[in-house]
């Protein structure tokens, strides 16, 4: 019997590992943004391109980015939640309209609703490469000091939001 | 015969045509040279299997486009990688720098070589105790012989 155990335990260990394996999403890959400052840029706005957004003008608040697109299926997935989250007000969330034609992204807004307080055109993807935008809609929890605290790759769920969102918020906010 | 020429025609306006891409200038060759050194040496992050250097994801594209930028802006092969890994994360490098949340990536293996070995060593050096221990007795020695002596089969 005891010749057993030994094989049976290693056999549990494996049988563990692989399960973890598993259930891990190799889609998400750990930012090494979090904990740093949001990275600077001047974009123009969506709706008003003659005017521009840089992340600075937003010191002292806490808000959200959502990177999103016409052409990105799972945004649609994550949009109600996000239309009900601005109709609350509890964050403001900024959109990152990321390679997307301005009047695809207009017409888009449009049918499904406009939760944003402002989007800002980003028509070449360069502003996503320097958050680490590799899969929108992506979504960053940003700081009253302008620190990336948290950032959530793929569509948003009701419970990632209000089990990691909106209590970070509430946190941050304090 | 007009039929074949006919037919020959016809195959002859079928063949591909064949214009040629615009041949690169010397100075397009090192970057693309350099851009494709560096972008196989990082991991595509849509498609996650392929390099960035075989990928034709719309980002694999832009980072392409970023790493000539880079390069014509006369950064280094270091500066352009650790422009890569402070967006992306160490996951983006095929090789990852060694440190303590790589270390087990790197010698992972290599320690579960050193367990296998040692395990390898342990259950040899106990099944030799066990064949050594193994002695008969005088009633079994006299079984042994005859059976041997027999060519090895049994009587019931």
């Amino acid at each position: 019997m005891n010749r057993f155990l030994l094989p049976l335990g290693i056999f549990i260990v494996l049988v563990a590992f692989l399960a973890i394996g598993l259930n891990l999403n190799p889609r998400e890959v750990p930012s090494p943004l979090i904990g740093k400052p949001a990275p600077a840029f001047a974009l123009p706005q969506l709706h008003k391109p003659e005017a521009s957004f840089a992340p600075k003008d937003l010191q002292g608040k806490v808000w959200l980015l959502n990177v999103w697109a016409s052409w990105c299926v799972s945004c649609r997935q994550e949009h109600p939640l996000l239309v009900e989250l601005a109709k609350k007000g509890t964050v403001p969330i900024y959109g990152l309209n990321y390679k997307d034609p301005r009047d695809d992204a207009l017409r888009w807004l449009q049918r499904y609703g406009d939760p944003y307080v402002l989007s800002i055109a980003d028509a070449e993807g360069r502003v996503g490469i320097d958050y680490g935008v590799y899969g929108v809609p992506e979504t960053y929890v940003i700081d009253r000091a302008g620190v990336i605290r948290y950032k959530q790759i793929g569509p948003v769920t009701q419970d990632v939001l209000e089990k990691t969102i909106l209590p970070l918020v509430a946190e941050l906010q304090k | 015969m007009r039929r074949l020429f006919l037919i020959l025609s016809l195959l002859i306006a079928c063949s591909p045509g064949y214009a040629r891409e615009a041949a690169p200038t010397a100075a397009d060759v090192v970057v693309e040279k350099r851009m494709v050194a560096i972008s196989e040496e990082l991991r595509c992050l849509v498609c996650q299997n392929e390099s960035l250097a075989g990928s034709q994801a719309d980002l694999a594209k832009d980072l392409r486009r970023e790493i000539r930028e880079q390069i014509a802006q006369g950064k280094s092969d270091k500066e352009i990688l650790d422009f890569m890994t402070g967006r992306y994360g160490d996951f983006v490098r095929y090789r990852p720098p060694l440190k303590g949340t790589t270390f087990l990536l790197w010698f992972g293996p290599f320690l579960l070589l050193v367990a296998g070995i040692a395990a390898l060593g342990i259950i040899l050096r106990r099944r030799g105790k066990r064949v050594a221990e193994a002695t008969l007795s005088a009633e079994e020695q006299k079984r042994a012989e005859a059976l041997l002596s027999l060519g090895g089969e049994e009587k019931p």
